[in-house]
């Protein structure tokens, strides 16, 4: 089946997740996975949903973004299929005084030794940058990537931190 | 009330069958177990099936009664040999346990095998007191422990209140895709 990507971003108030999420409701669209936040204050909202066509949709939704202070963008996908656990899971954390290039320096490394981000949060608030991420590598690569990462934020002039997301199973 | 070192599984009398682990969204695992007779011959052998089933799983360090389809107040535990844990008590069957004291909270992430693609962060005290009796002889029993093998005994006893980790996970964003199966 296929899939449709829907962005919704803007001005936040309370109800948009009840507005948005009914609009697709009557549609028949079935909401599979998503993520809500709010950055800086804007409303964001990125899910995944079943069912409707992609022109359905936005139409659903126009109404919705009528007065300029939403915007909601629908776009069809393949059926993605999760890609196997190509590595170890591990959590980096970064932060630091803010200045242009953080994220680039620090994602590249683990870019450049085959690691793939699976989740990604940054925040600014007053002179403090902060990111986290997590992040598969490839086995047995995490000391030569946290040597690597050091380097770069010996560079920055950041702090970073690379250490195995545990899970224990119960 | 005695101390549980000591106790075996053998004390059950019964080598206990292994039984297919329900997953959620079954009804059983959100439902509240009702407290057990100990010494009821049924509880005794479905305490046998926990350790049994619990044995064959690899990784699995506790299984509660609506883990295979039951509502009960009765789980397994054993953290035996797990880095994390630091008292062990070894294999541990329990009747109607309760937290009695619970202290020193800290985050871990849990996986369930119930929630067989998700793992959470989920708060839980690194040193509890449980009080419960013991199947087979009904003696109530007092167990103060902590770290790994206190996560694992609140864990349980969720299960058999009717909870998930899920049901405690830290916000919003505190669940995730499990990439690792053992």
């Amino acid at each position: 089946m296929s899939e449709l990507a829907i962005t919704v971003i803007g001005h936040d108030r309370p109800g948009i997740v009840a507005d948005v999420s009914e609009a697709l409701a009557r549609l028949g669209a079935n909401l599979t996975d998503s993520t809500m936040t709010r950055l800086r204050g804007h409303f964001t909202w990125t899910l995944v949903c079943t069912g409707p066509a992609a022109p359905e949709a936005d139409a659903a939704l126009a109404p919705l973004a009528a007065d300029g202070r939403l915007l909601a963008t629908v776009r069809e996908v393949g059926s993605e299929v999760e890609a196997a656990a190509a590595g170890e899971p591990y959590i980096m954390s970064v932060h630091g005084a803010d200045r242009l290039g953080i994220v680039a320096a620090v994602t590249r490394v683990l870019a450049e030794a085959g690691g793939n981000i699976t989740d990604l949060t940054t925040r600014l608030t007053g002179p403090l940058y902060v990111l986290v991420a997590e992040v598969d590598l490839p086995s047995g690569t995490a000391d030569a990537v946290a040597k690597r990462l050091a380097e770069a934020a010996a560079g920055l002039d950041v702090e970073v931190t690379l250490r195995p997301a545990e899970m224990d199973v119960l | 009330m005695s101390p549980l070192h000591g106790w075996t599984p053998e004390a059950l009398g019964d080598a206990g069958e292994v039984l297919p682990v329900v997953t959620a969204p079954d009804a059983v695992l959100s439902r509240p177990g009702p407290e057990v007779d100990p010494s009821d011959p049924k509880v005794v052998r479905l305490a046998a099936d926990l350790l049994a089933t619990m044995r064959v799983s690899p990784g699995c360090v506790g299984l509660a009664a609506p883990q295979v389809g039951v509502a009960a107040q009765v789980f397994v535990v054993d953290v035996s040999g797990h880095p994390k844990a630091a008292t062990v008590h070894g294999a541990i069957a329990l009747c109607n346990a309760k937290v009695v004291e619970a202290s020193r909270w800290r985050p871990g992430r849990e996986g369930c095998m119930s929630v067989p693609d998700l793992t959470g962060d989920v708060k839980r005290a690194a040193r509890v007191v449980v009080e419960a009796a013991l199947p087979g002889t009904g003696e109530p029993v007092r167990l103060t422990t902590d770290a790994f093998e206190a996560r694992a005994l609140q864990h349980e006893i969720d299960h058999c209140a009717g909870l998930l980790f899920l049901d405690r996970v830290a916000g919003a964003h505190a669940i995730h895709q499990r990439k690792v199966y053992l």
